[in-house]
């Protein structure tokens, strides 16, 4: 059986060369979807959806698949689970850092001000509570004046 | 009933609700009041046709006769649907929706909270992903009824007159029917007694900030949960499942 040579740690290094089709800054494993490789009979890759209607989830489970075939692993399967559900407590801190470098503020704990990623002012106010896809909301910086997406608590 | 059957038929029907109200949605598509309100009910929608597509793959696993998602969505005819009449009451004007999303919402959200407490792992794992999403869009439609009905004098008075019209499906959602009984009495599923109770409290405390009166509980409609349908349902199902009616087995 071929698929022996694979570790784990080997697949993951390679699914964090996978981008979020929305997001492409970010990475799968910077979003924290994949929740567990087992390579003990071929290779099976678990993957959670981050909103129930996430338009990106078959897209994402079709590049991981090419992905692993790129690196000649031949029997990939792919697992959707649910349980426990997504959470953005999950991106990672690599992730929040890209974020923010991209212009989209992270996550943050209700208590916290949202700061603007263009110039850090946490003098912020929202404009709308939904954005360009589901996990986002609209922020305007009252100090710069840029407006900038946020990446919503969930 | 089996269990599988009851698991069967009571995850359709969670999902007729869900995949009804998230059409209804679909077509207020470019034709919101502002941009923010398209992107949100673009993505609303996009939660509850999510959430569908879960119940459904569920329910035709418990079912066992090799149905999937689509032949649940697509190839059913209207009386095999067991949504609430309140979710397939057409947009009306902005008022209108935001009324049926408000009442239908603030139902759905203590339903999921009782079912990530039923004893089926199918159901609580898909109601514990949905009630995050689903808490949100109650948020939404409550920011909303308070802007509308704490508004102009305009404003009020119509969000009140949808008010007054829609509050005559929301007896169907407290009213258990056998399958009710049965999900409660083999999973633990929802009280809905309990949650009429705790519904009437939490809708009432945002009428209050919307200066709104709780409507008067008068004739009550029925019916969605055994098929029987408003009028509406049929055009909506037309629309929805024109495809698969005129090409059968399309994809791309």
């Amino acid at each position: 059986m071929v698929n022996a040579q694979y570790t784990p740690a080997q697949i993951m290094e390679w699914l964090s060369q996978v981008p979020d089709p929305e997001i492409p800054v970010l990475t799968i494993t910077d979003l924290g979807i994949v929740r567990d490789v087992d390579c003990s009979a071929g290779v099976t890759v678990s993957l959670t959806p981050t909103y129930s209607g996430c338009p990106a989830t078959e897209a994402i489970e079709a590049s991981v698949a090419a992905t692993l075939q790129e690196h000649g692993v031949d029997d990939v399967r792919i697992k959707r689970v649910l349980s426990p559900p997504w959470t953005t407590d999950w991106i990672s801190e690599a992730g929040r850092k890209k974020l923010t470098v991209y212009g989209i503020a992270p996550p943050e704990r209700r208590d916290r001000p949202i700061a603007c990623p263009r110039c850090d002012s946490s003098n912020t106010e929202l404009v709308s509570e939904f954005g360009s896809t589901a996990c986002k909301a609209s922020y305007r910086c009252i100090d710069c004046l840029e407006p900038f997406e946020y990446f919503k608590c969930l | 009933m089996s269990s599988d059957a009851t698991l069967a038929s009571y995850a359709s029907r969670l999902g007729d609700n869900a995949l009804i109200l998230g059409q209804r949605m679909i077509e207020l598509v470019a034709a919101s009041p502002e941009l923010e309100e398209e992107l949100a009910n673009a993505n609303f929608s996009l939660d509850y046709i999510g959430q569908a597509r879960m119940y459904y793959t569920y329910a035709g696993e418990r079912e066992g006769a090799g149905r999937d998602e689509d032949d649940f969505a697509f190839l059913r005819p209207e009386h095999d649907y067991k949504n609430l009449l309140l979710v397939e009451q057409p947009n009306g004007h902005y008022g209108d929706s935001t009324v049926r999303q408000f009442l239908f919402e603030s139902w759905y959200v203590l339903l999921l909270e009782a079912l990530t407490r039923c004893s089926d792992e199918g159901i609580s794992i898909i109601a514990a992903r949905a009630i995050k999403e689903v808490r949100y869009h109650l948020r939404h439609s409550s920011q909303w009824l308070v802007r509308l009905g704490d508004g102009t004098e305009e404003s009020h008075a119509r969000v009140k007159a949808s008010l007054d019209d829609l509050w005559r499906y929301t007896g169907e959602m407290f009213a258990p029917d056998d399958l009710d009984d049965e999900m409660r009495a083999v999973f633990n599923g929802p009280h809905l007694e309990v949650i009429e109770t705790q519904w009437r409290e939490n809708v009432a405390a945002v009428l209050a900030e919307a200066t709104l009166d709780m409507p008067d509980d008068q004739w009550m409609a029925s019916g969605g949960k055994q098929g029987q349908h408003s009028e509406h349902m049929g055009f909506l199902l037309a629309e929805m499942q024109h495809l698969q009616r005129a090409y059968p087995g399309a994809t791309w």
